[in-house]
């Protein structure tokens, strides 16, 4: 692997007196889970290559409240809530871009009313911001003429209407773009929102992930796409679930963008 | 004679439209059992999504042989409507056919509703088969035995009759009219045209004058009593939709499908705590916000949610398009969002008589929670708004979900308890899983 990357924090740019272009959200699963760090890895990459003068909060930043709203908890929300937006407002950030389309939506939605107002992208939309103004070059590498389908994450698709910036990022990687018959408002929950990630599922006859994998699997792919790291996560459960590990990967756009390039 | 069933119709069309009103005026005054919300902000854009939305049908066609169907019916429906005036016209002042001095545009009227009357009636035959014969599995859940599903059968009846009793009403009138029958024939030549039941005429061919005066009447009679009652039992029924859809989705949500609402007396609170300058001794300062904080966070019973809510909930056709979309649902979950709505509805009900025989709310030892909708159902939600996208008239069942976590969670503290380590952590160390803060930068340092 590559050397570590310099990952500056807003502290750094602060004792600079200098201000970052974005401000890079990097959320808890992104700075803690295995499999999702490998995203954000790949992500602050890019950033780089692209040139982008980022920073993260680092040990500033805690987690947005999303899984704590959503089970029905809005005093722990509204309490990290709180405590985040003084930080960030501290900062005087303007502009967020996070990997996690739950924090991108609790920022984005639910933190403007508690005071806390930011231009807020989910990462494909900021690398196709890149690509747009000529700051990335994405181009078809290992993944051309691959068989991709993409994962529509409830959070990023139905809950705020982006469907097109991962897919249009997937067209650039000049991939065989094949859909789900269950796709982009229509599409299934991978099982992992509104808290259930952190629970064991109520009594059924499947879990939810292994029906999506199995809907993923219908379209004989390479690669499952991905934009959540919570969604990563079930649909390679999913994957393994279906001894299928060995055929199918499971990668975060933002993954397939940096592999392609072989960053 | 004429005279009498003049009045006659006078009184039960005042009965009929009159027993519908008071139940209306009960409808609105369950809903305002619930609590505000705001709802009429962008006044243009909600006027948009009613348009689109209800009267457009945008979401019904997602599912095009559905929504194709629903189309005929409920064009047949909205249009044959016009025709309905003019019988009621004729009705009270004892006339025929009323509107023919239109000449050939009364023609053209004639011969469409007959066409739309035909397409609805194959319409509704093909809804019975696929409830009864093909059995979709939606039609056929848990939450649809007993009366939902009789109810669903009803209406498809009901409108079969109504279909088949307009067009032998026409086919007996035409009949009448080519014997130049007194009180139907006109010296101006054949009033109307009869496309589709002038093949009924074979059926009644043989008949006297005063045979076909018996049928056309008592087709007449049947037809426009079956509508007055059919209107009466609307607020009966889950068909109640063909008058909330368009209320339903003018006060909908305009909001990303993703926000939930940021619950006021807890952002007080919050705040609160955070001042550093709040005495934490001092007596409970804000007093005359005092009122303002409401018995109970979240919601245990339909007096909890808020009117758009419980509007949401007597709006529902139990088409179930929500549920057979829910994942947790199709993995066998308890969960249903139909069924959720259906509750609230029960429930409604049940707490209206209550109210109303008691002037105020007695203490029924029953509640939404519990005993309607279970725990199981409710932690069972993904949040993924699957629901909500598939509602063809804009219904919400997860923001119910929501607050009814709300009140598990915050007034009984009675979160699965692998949720309730999950939110510890994030109170103690700023994510869900038990990982230092301190450590949230060190992915960076590693390869």
């Amino acid at each position: 692997m590559a050397e570590a990357i310099k990952v500056p924090t807003m502290a750094e740019y602060m004792a600079e007196g200098k201000k970052p272009e974005v401000l890079f959200w990097v959320g808890c699963a992104g700075s803690f889970d295995d499999r999702a760090k490998k995203i954000t890895k790949a992500f602050v990459k890019l950033l780089s290559k692209a040139g982008v003068e980022f920073a993260v909060l680092g040990t500033e930043e805690s987690c947005t409240g999303d899984p704590a709203k959503r089970s029905g908890n809005e005093f722990l929300f509204q309490m990290q809530a709180v405590t985040n937006i003084e930080v960030l407002n501290g900062y005087e950030i303007e502009k967020i871009v996070t990997a996690c389309p739950h924090c991108f939506n609790t920022i984005k939605n639910e933190y403007p009313e508690l005071g806390g107002n930011y231009q807020v992208m989910h990462h494909t939309q900021f690398l196709k911001s890149l690509l747009e103004e000529g700051r990335l070059k994405v181009e078809g590498g290992k993944f051309k003429g691959k068989r991709i389908t993409f994962h529509d994450p409830c959070y990023l698709g139905r809950a705020n209407n982006e469907y097109e910036a991962p897919r249009d990022l997937l067209r650039k990687l000049e991939v065989e773009l094949v859909e789900m018959r269950k796709c982009k408002s229509n599409g299934l929950c991978c099982g992992a929102g509104g808290g259930q990630m952190f629970k064991e599922p109520e009594k059924g006859n499947k879990d939810v992930n292994i029906l999506r994998t199995e809907q993923a699997i219908e379209t004989k792919p390479e690669v499952i796409a991905a934009g959540c790291p919570f969604c990563n996560t079930m649909m390679t459960d999913g994957v393994k679930g279906k001894d299928k590990e060995g055929q199918i990967e499971v990668m975060d756009v933002a993954e397939m963008i940096a592999d392609a390039d072989d960053l | 004679m004429q005279l009498v069933s003049q009045i006659l119709f006078v009184i039960i069309l005042v009965f009929g439209v009159g027993f519908f009103t008071k139940n209306i005026q009960k409808l609105i005054k369950y809903i305002k059992l619930g609590k505000s919300v705001d709802r009429k902000d962008q006044p243009n854009e909600r006027f948009a999504n009613m348009a689109r939305v209800a009267l457009g049908q945008s979401k019904m066609v997602k599912r095009p042989i559905a929504g194709f169907l629903h189309i005929l019916v409920y064009v047949g429906f909205i249009i044959i409507n016009i025709e309905v005036l003019e019988i009621v016209i004729d009705g009270i002042f004892g006339t025929h056919r009323i509107f023919s001095f239109l000449g050939g545009t009364y023609d053209v009227l004639i011969a469409s509703f007959e066409v739309l009357a035909l397409l609805v009636l194959v319409g509704v035959i093909v809804f019975w088969i696929r409830r009864n014969v093909i059995k979709l599995k939606r039609f056929w859940a848990n939450e649809m035995k007993g009366w939902p599903k009789n109810d669903a059968n009803y209406i498809l009846y009901f409108e079969m009759i109504l279909m088949a009793l307009f067009l032998l009403m026409n086919a007996a009138d035409y009949q009448l009219q080519m014997l130049g029958a007194d009180h139907y024939a006109s010296e101006a030549g054949i009033m109307g045209a009869f496309p589709i039941s002038q093949f009924l005429v074979p059926l009644i061919d043989g008949l006297s004058v005063s045979t076909l005066i018996i049928v056309e009447r008592a087709a007449w009679w049947l037809h426009i009593v079956g509508i007055l009652f059919f209107l009466n039992y609307l607020y009966y029924s889950k068909h109640l939709h063909i008058l909330l859809a368009f209320p339903n989705t003018y006060f909908a949500k305009l909001k990303p499908k993703g926000e939930v609402d940021n619950l006021e007396a807890v952002t007080n609170e919050v705040k609160l705590m955070m001042d550093p300058n709040a005495d934490p001794f001092a007596a409970p300062e804000a007093s005359e916000g005092e009122d303002d904080v409401p018995a109970k966070f979240g919601a245990s019973d339909v007096q909890d949610l808020n009117w758009v809510q419980l509007l949401n909930s007597y709006t529902c056709t139990e088409c179930g398009r929500c549920t057979s979309e829910c994942p947790a649902n199709q993995t066998g979950k308890k969960l249903s969002p139909r069924k959720i709505m259906m509750d609230t509805r029960d429930r409604l009900e049940e707490v209206g008589k209550n109210i109303e025989k008691n002037k105020e709310f007695k203490d029924d030892g029953k509640q939404l929670l519990g005993d309607y909708i279970t725990n199981e159902e409710l932690w069972a939600c993904t949040t993924c708004n699957a629901c909500t996208e598939a509602c063809p008239i804009g219904i919400d069942p997860l923001s119910i979900i929501l607050d009814m976590r709300r009140y598990l969670v915050m007034e009984q503290s009675a979160a699965p308890n692998e949720l309730n380590i999950a939110m510890g952590n994030i109170e103690n160390n700023g994510a869900p899983w038990p990982y230092n803060q301190m450590d949230r930068l060190n992915w960076a340092n590693e390869n």
